[in-house]
């Protein structure tokens, strides 16, 4: 058991490795293309590429050394400590001694949607984020698991590839919209001067930039997407592997998923850091391309599957968040 | 002539440098055990010490259940005097407070204004994190150990390990018969 986990975790990094890589490919490849069909050579596209990087990587170290206090910024958090939540504190401490990682900072968020997340650059300078609707709503047990899931994201490095690849992502993003709107607006003088002074080179370009411009987007955003809902089945394997009581997250998981409220403070720029999806209800928490998150029932079954419990339907997942 | 004496001079030197390399990992994860073993030491502490107060605390309440603040009182005693007798014994006697302390708080279920009692809840949480925390710590203590033993019982380890005077260590954990204590449910929802 003990050996899967590590190989869990080493295939983890191994395959984020790949996917941040591939992300910043699909980032130089875009500027290239971009550089090219602007400036109508290659020495443009080196150049607009060499740009995009070192734009790329500014953000990218801005974020891998301030990108958690934006995060916890723009979510309201609020950090905490003995005095004014002990419970909390206490329970963030068990397990991370149980982690083995220094104790994070402690924020919270005044929402009652139950939730949390954990951002950092590593597990030495790492923060732990819940809502006062978590506190209020799951038992002592039920936060133990979830502290031990964002925990585990911690001890996993997770915490520093969302907010690396969430910027590089953005990025992307950006320099897509960018060059679309440019040659919505601006292609039409583009086209002529390329017709007068010839060259069916740059016109392939130019439609390969288009597709790429359209396509680059998609596909980092799939890539981040599943990276992110595969880092949520682990971390949820790994809280088990540190409480040693896979019932608390899974009690958990069913209230959360019963729960119906919507986190307000959460936006499509965080949604992916947070325990469970903050911004879909309950019917639209489903496994797909474009979620962020495993679907919650998905979540519990495989719990249940290390438990050797037979999986439950989501009406009856629903029915045991009501017994409370 | 001059070969053999460079090669005979380079295997020494790779055996010593070798020596060198097995014996600061060897010292580094000794380290490792006592400072996993400090940390256990700093909970079981703060444990002895929150212990009178919830005696105290409840003491006014229950006239009649003296025994079980009694076995709290004597576990705690011959927890506190198991400190210097290794993790072995310290681990029995810790298991038998840790007993004796659910029963006392599967009691306080019966005293409604003890439940209500906000000084006793505190103390409850308080006892309750710092179990977690030693339950969490021996794990993490255990692992390390047996991390060294098995470092130091493999090879090429075990030929300098005994020679230079390391020895294995013990687990800090439950004597057999401490495991088959009845388990008191206590939820503190």
């Amino acid at each position: 058991m003990a050996s899967t986990f590590h190989d869990q975790i080493a295939a983890n990094r191994r395959n984020s490795f790949l996917m941040a890589a591939l992300v910043v490919v699909l980032f130089a490849a875009l500027g290239f293309a971009i550089g090219f069909a602007i400036t109508g050579g290659p020495a443009g596209g080196v150049a607009a590429t060499a740009f995009a990087l070192v734009v790329g990587s500014l953000a990218g170290v801005g974020t891998y050394f301030s990108g958690d206090s934006l995060v916890l910024a723009v979510s309201g958090a609020k950090e905490v400590d003995e005095a004014s939540a002990p419970q909390l504190m206490n329970v963030v401490r068990e397990m991370a001694i149980a982690a083995n990682v220094p104790m994070p900072k402690v924020y919270l968020i005044d929402d009652t949607a139950p939730n949390a997340f954990a951002t950092g650059r590593d597990p030495k300078h790492a923060s732990v984020a819940v809502t006062t609707g978590l506190l209020e709503k799951l038992d002592r047990e039920e936060l133990q698991g979830v502290i031990g899931h964002e925990l585990s994201h911690v001890r996993n490095y997770d915490i520093r590839f969302s907010l690396v690849v969430g910027v590089m992502v953005g990025a992307i993003a950006i320099l897509a919209d960018f060059f679309l709107r440019f040659t919505f607006w601006g292609g039409g003088s583009r086209g002529r001067d390329r017709d007068s002074g010839g060259g069916g080179a740059q016109m392939i370009v130019f439609v390969i930039a288009i597709a790429l411009a359209i396509l680059a987007p998609l596909i980092s955003r799939f890539i981040q997407l599943a990276v992110n809902r595969q880092r949520e089945y682990l971390a949820d394997a790994t809280a088990i592997e540190l409480t040693r009581n896979p019932y608390g997250l899974e009690r958990a998981l069913a209230k959360i998923s019963g729960d119906a409220e919507v986190l307000e403070v959460a936006n499509r720029g965080t949604q992916h850091m947070y325990f469970t999806n903050p911004i879909k209800r309950f019917e639209q928490r489903s496994s797909g391309l474009m979620s962020t998150h495993p679907a919650i029932i998905d979540r519990i079954n495989r719990l249940r599957e290390l438990t050797g419990d037979p999986p439950l339907a989501s009406e009856e997942a629903a029915a045991m968040a009501g017994l409370e | 002539m001059e070969l053999p004496i460079i090669i005979v001079i380079g295997v020494v030197v790779l055996l010593v440098v070798l020596a060198i390399g097995i014996y600061n990992a060897l010292v580094q994860k000794r380290l490792r055990i006592d400072e996993a073993l400090a940390q256990i030491e700093v909970q079981l502490k703060r444990r002895h010490d929150l212990i009178p107060n919830l005696v105290n605390a409840v003491k006014g309440y229950m006239g009649f259940e003296q025994k079980v603040l009694t076995d709290v009182t004597n576990a705690r005693a011959s927890a506190v005097a198991a400190g210097a007798q290794g993790p072995a014994q310290q681990a029995a006697a810790e298991n038998m407070l840790t007993s004796s302390l659910r029963s006392l708080f599967a009691v306080v279920e019966n005293y409604p204004e003890l439940k209500a009692n906000q000084n006793v809840l505190e103390l409850q949480e308080q006892l309750t994190t710092t179990e977690n925390q030693i339950a969490f710590s021996r794990q993490h203590y255990n692992a390390t150990v047996l991390d060294y033993n098995t470092t130091i019982a493999t090879f090429p380890n075990v030929l300098l390990a005994g020679p230079l005077g390391f020895t294995k260590r013990e687990f800090f954990d439950a004597e057999p018969e401490a495991a088959n204590v009845p388990n008191v449910d206590l939820s503190l929802s």
